[in-house]
């Protein structure tokens, strides 16, 4: 770990004890993130991109087991650390947005009581004091007459407006690092565009580090620097957006790409892009391409032998059988970023 | 919440009003008033002429303003039985049925509310299953049955405590025992689920990521949301234990309102029946509107509903 990087992550796995098996939610996932930078998490429902997150803030459910030979946060090891430490640097120096606005604030409370809360806890501030500084943030994340605001309730609320109190919640104490779970997921289309460039700025002005989750390959064009795509509990391919764009290397990726219609490019009538078959059962024995079953370059290997990790450069990486040499330049219609 | 709160007390006089009309009609409906004063050995001359003198003979509305009008200003008629002011009679006995009431309510929710939320945080372990069992098991007891049982084992075979009378504290421990176990279960079992609903909840992964303290997540944010609708059925139980305080008394010859209400049914005492139906309608009316304006207080989302309505 470089002295500048704000979260690696090694070897990281989340698993379930089931009756019929262990479900293996996240599988051996690897990254590192330098300070300021923001990482695009993408992929499907049920990939493993949240509880990754939540194994980072240490907020996995109770019967989640989680594995990892580093988790290395600030320089400090977090997997060394008792939920009390925890808890310390949650809400602290790492803050995360969530999905639902709509349910993630608590309806007894008042929005203001509720942003004080974090700084309370962390910091010893007088009420004032932390008063003056959700102030200072309602106004920051685009929040008119924010004095009325905090006296609020969460159902006085917009859904846009409630996401913007979650995100003024998440810096009320600075943090380093913030994980934003599909923050703009549960908004519509407009109120998306705005929350995303709110996002962006704060993340330019306050240098923080950013892991955006996501399922919107938009969205991860739009916002991030970097990418990780994720599929059945693994990373299939890192890399900067403007590589993984242009040049897709796992066939997952490809097959996500060419599933964007694009305007000019994707005939009219023609269908939209859909990836055949469907992820398999994470429970029990995963060895083999988890992707095999969908993928059109499925061959003996990729059923029984785990592929293997092809680094290209400090930033580039993708899980497959085939080397970057089998692979042809991709063709698909692309994303004009 | 001031709009909100004047509603409610509006609605809950509403409330008074119409049982005062119904407890009053079905009442002299069912009895003959005239024939319960006269007593077993009068004559249908003397029946005749207490129903004219009290003018039983007049139209039931007629009947029923005069005595709406006389209790509004405190008189409640006089007992046919004990021949009394029923106010009297009703105000020095009171006391000791509020009492043993709400010291049962108080007891019986400060043992339900820590074992719901203790069966909550870890459900279907050890000690969910032994609250759940407690709860369960609790809800079976007759407790009629359960204050017998409880005087032949405390009383009889072992003289630890007293087994009837009002005297001192001591004499209120068995009744207020077996009262606040008939309203444990429900409030208890109420709990854990509205615990258990509410610790799923994305404000609770929130409060947790803010980086709060366990208990600070699980007092403040969780179980403030989660008592709302205990304090709803709380009100209810309360009804509950009133009902089971005319029971209880009558075991355990506590002279309270409900032992009074034992009495003047059996006496076919109307003005006094009357009156206590009135009254135990009146502390349920009260406990159902404290119970609203609390929930109104504890949920905001509550007052909004209460005024768009």
């Amino acid at each position: 770990m470089k002295p500048l990087d704000c979260l690696e992550i090694k070897n990281l796995t989340v698993t379930f004890p089931l009756s019929a098996g262990t479900l293996w939610a996240v599988n051996d996932v690897s990254f590192t993130l330098a300070r300021g930078e923001t990482l695009g998490i993408v992929g499907e429902s049920g990939c493993g991109k949240s509880m990754t997150a939540m194994a980072i803030m240490n907020l996995l459910p109770q019967a989640a087991q989680l594995q990892a030979t580093g988790l290395t946060f600030n320089g400090q090891e977090l997997t060394a650390l008792n939920e009390s430490e925890m808890s310390d640097i949650r809400g602290n120096r790492m803050a995360m947005i969530f999905q639902e606005p709509m349910t993630s604030l608590n309806p007894a409370f008042t929005v203001g009581a509720q942003l004080m809360e974090a700084i309370l806890r962390h910091r010893k501030v007088k009420k004032s004091e932390a008063r003056e500084r959700a102030l200072y943030l309602l106004e920051k994340v685009g929040i008119t007459a924010a004095a009325s605001r905090l006296r609020q309730y969460p159902h006085e609320l917009s859904g846009g407006l409630r996401q913007r109190v979650m995100i003024a919640m998440a810096l009320m104490c600075s943090p380093d690092l913030i994980i934003a779970d599909e923050p703009t997921t549960a908004l519509d289309v407009t109120i998306q565009a705005q929350i995303l460039h709110l996002l962006t700025e704060i993340q330019r002005e306050f240098e923080m580090t950013v892991i955006m989750i996501t399922h919107d390959l938009g969205v991860v064009a739009n916002v991030t620097d970097r990418v990780a795509v994720m599929y059945a509990g693994r990373i299939v391919e890192t890399g900067l957006v403007s590589q993984l764009f242009e040049s897709p290397q796992h066939p997952y990726t490809q097959k996500l790409l060419d599933c964007i219609p694009v305007p000019g490019k994707t005939k009219r009538g023609s269908y939209l892009g859909s990836i055949p078959g469907r992820v398999p059962s994470l429970i029990g024995d995963l060895s083999g391409c988890s992707f095999a079953n969908r993928c059109s370059f499925c061959t003996d290997e990729c059923l029984n032998n785990d592929p293997p990790w092809h680094q290209i450069g400090s930033q580039r990486g993708y899980l497959c059988w085939r080397n970057p040499e089998q692979i042809s330049p991709y063709k698909g219609q692309g994303v004009s970023l | 919440m001031v709009m909100y709160a004047l509603k409610r007390i509006f609605l809950a006089l509403l409330v008074a009003l119409t049982v005062s009309i119904l407890t009053f009609t079905i009442l002299n409906m069912t009895t003959d008033p005239a024939v319960a004063m006269a007593g077993d050995t009068a004559t249908d001359f003397e029946i005749e002429s207490i129903t004219i003198a009290y003018g039983f003979d007049q139209p039931m509305p007629y009947q029923y303003v005069q005595w709406l009008g006389n209790a509004l200003q405190g008189d409640l008629g006089t007992s046919y039985y004990f021949r009394t002011p029923v106010t009297a009679l009703i105000s020095g006995r009171i006391s000791i049925t509020l009492w043993l009431g709400l010291v049962s309510m108080a007891v019986g929710i400060l043992i339900a509310v820590p074992l719901g939320v203790i069966a909550a945080i870890r459900p279907n372990s050890i000690w969910d299953r032994i609250c759940l069992t407690l709860a369960v098991s609790a809800q079976a007891l007759p407790s009629f049955w359960f204050a017998l049982m409880l005087i032949v084992l405390l009383s009889v075979t072992f003289p630890i405590l007293p087994s009837s009378g009002t005297d001192t504290w001591v004499h209120f421990i068995m009744p207020v025992f077996v009262l606040a176990t008939r309203v444990m279960p429900a409030i208890m079992r109420l709990t854990r689920t509205g615990m258990l609903d509410v610790l799923a909840s994305d404000y609770i992964r929130t409060a947790r990521a803010k980086g709060l303290k366990p208990q600070n997540v699980l007092f403040k944010h969780a179980l403030r949301n989660a008592v709302v609708p205990v304090v709803s059925v709380s009100s209810v139980q309360l009804g509950h234990l009133l009902t089971g305080s005319i029971v209880i008394e009558t075991i355990f010859a506590l002279h309270g309102v409900g032992f009074l209400a034992y009495e003047s049914t059996v006496r076919n005492d109307l003005p006094t029946m009357q009156a206590l139906v009135l009254l135990f309608s009146c502390i349920f009316i009260i406990a159902t509107l404290v119970a609203d304006l609390a929930n109104a207080w504890l949920d905001p989302r509550i007052r909004v509903v209460g005024i768009d309505n």
